[in-house]
């Protein structure tokens, strides 16, 4: 290099290189958000296996993510720092989805046939519920790598379907078995050697179940009969009691055309809004001593019963043939206060962290619609393929969700 | 295919529902996808949109080789008591469950 040699030039050159590097570098990660994802949350589209990541201050969609199976029946959980979502689908599908960037991380196929699932209370593992074959399987929220699996046999060798798992504090799963009648707990403080209580004899068909926001109890409906089985996880010694019997008060049993959901917990003014089984009623029960108070007449079978995070109201959809239809229950008045019409197939709700707007998909419209729930008027739609399941991150912080 | 139809339909209507032969005609096209959508999306939300089962059992064609017309007709139409299984009569018509079964039998849709 010679001294007459004009600086510019030489240097020219490398700072062509270094902006051609610096462009190749961002266009590369330009699908990635830089941003929280407190306000963010997932769309399934049961129909097509794909989800859609939708933004809850903007209301729009961010990222369409394919490749997720069948999800005919999905649902999901976040990771504690609402980055990943996990999806559990209905032919055994777990899939990690990286949601600021939009695209599945990882998915593997762990059974033929599940159900839900739930990620234990420090974010480490992710459980998930079978039907085919019954039973549950423990998998690392980082690699998915298979950590325990947990029969679900009874009577010797009969397999049973697993529902109802949910997350409790002291790395604990629990769950209920749908063909034995029993309720499980499995403890996972020893990761390589997880501790399973049995409580059998907890009732006929349980088909889902609950665990209350601070943890303390878990709730499992029944099928098979009217009523449900408490389980207080603070004192498990105490076993398995009924409550809310005969809540049906020998009226003749409705057909069931979709199974109720109790995954949430519409607790609201100190009571718990539940849905009857076979009746067109939301049963109100007393939070702790768990009498039921009122039998609210709705619409039809009610599916989903869930509160307003202020719980200043009671959202519930149904069953077919009535699932074009909502009610908004007011929880002072335990009065319907509206009937909405959002269109048929109306699978789920999910209210935004502080409730001030609730999204509802419509899956025979092919679109979700954003509601205020002050005013109870629809805000604007979004286009979404055959929507059901609706899950936003605030979920990430709360036990059992 | 036409043969089985045809074998279904005297099947159910001379041994058990009682229904005029002459009533078994096929739904009407619009009526025909509106099945189509309930088989996939409300029969698909115990049986699984790809008919591989979950609360309830699968529907495949395989699966359901080992059940007779007159049981299949009558779970749809009756339920099956102590399962979740509803009677679906009242919003399906004789006639449009013996086409599902048809449907089911075949594989369509899958």
């Amino acid at each position: 290099m010679t001294p007459a040699t004009p600086r510019t030039l030489y240097r020219y050159p490398a700072i062509v290189l270094f902006l051609m590097l610096t462009a190749a570098l961002s266009s590369a990660i330009a699908d990635c958000q830089v941003r929280g994802t407190g306000d963010l949350g997932i769309v399934i589209e049961r129909a097509s296996g794909s989800v859609q990541v939708v933004d809850t201050t903007a209301r729009r969609s961010l990222f369409h993510i394919a490749g997720l199976g069948d999800l005919s029946h999905a649902s999901a959980v976040f990771s504690r720092d609402g980055r990943y979502a996990y999806v559990f689908g209905r032919d055994g599908g777990l899939s990690k989805l990286d949601i600021l960037c939009g695209e599945l991380v990882q998915r593997v196929v762990q059974a033929g046939n599940s159900i839900g699932g739930a990620i234990s209370q420090d974010g480490t593992l992710i459980a998930v519920s079978n039907y085919e074959p019954g039973g549950v399987k423990v998998f690392s929220a980082e690699t998915l790598d298979l950590v325990a699996d947990l029969p679900a046999v009874y009577n010797e060798n009969q397999p049973s379907k697993v529902v109802g798992l949910v997350d409790a504090p002291g790395l604990r799963f629990v769950y209920s078995l749908y063909d034995a009648g029993e309720i499980r707990i499995a403890n996972f403080e020893n990761v390589k050697s997880p501790a399973v209580q049995i409580f059998p004899d907890v009732g006929r068909q349980p088909y889902d179940a609950l665990i209350t926001p601070d943890g303390k109890y878990y709730i499992a409906g029944l099928f098979g009969e009217d009523g449900l089985a408490l389980l207080d996880l603070w004192k498990p010694e105490a076993g398995v009691r009924r409550i809310v019997n005969d809540y049906g008060r020998g009226d003749k049993k409705l057909p069931v055309y979709k199974m109720p959901h109790l995954e949430g917990w519409a607790v609201a003014n100190e009571h718990s809004y539940l849905p009857a089984v076979g009746q067109h009623r939301i049963l109100v029960a007393r939070n702790g001593d768990w009498t039921l108070v009122d039998r609210i007449a709705v619409h039809g079978q009610p599916v989903f019963a869930v509160a307003r995070p202020d719980g200043r109201q009671v959202w519930v959809n149904f069953a077919v043939p009535d699932n074009d239809t909502v009610q908004v229950i007011d929880t002072e008045s335990r009065k319907i206060i509206k009937t909405l019409k959002p269109g048929k197939g109306v699978l789920h709700m999910e209210f935004t962290p502080r409730g001030e707007q609730v999204w509802i998909s419509v899956r025979d419209a092919d679109e979700v619609q954003i509601y205020d729930t002050r005013t109870l008027e629809k805000v604007t739609t979004l286009p979404a393929e055959k929507p059901s399941g609706i899950f936003f991150t605030a979920r990430a912080n709360k036990i059992g969700l | 295919m036409h043969s089985k139809r045809q074998r279904l339909r005297g099947f159910v209507c001379a041994g058990l529902l009682l229904a005029p032969l002459a009533g078994y005609t096929d739904p009407p096209a619009a009526r025909q996808a509106e099945l189509m959508h309930l088989l996939r999306h409300d029969c698909g939300s115990c049986h699984g949109m790809t008919r591989k089962g979950g609360l309830g059992p699968a529907l495949l064609p395989e699966t359901l080789a080992a059940r007779t017309d007159e049981q299949l007709v009558l779970a749809v139409l009756d339920g099956r008591p102590g399962t979740p299984m509803p009677p679906w009569r009242g919003l399906l018509t004789e006639a449009e469950t013996v086409w599902l079964i048809e449907a089911l039998r075949a594989g369509d849709g899958l």
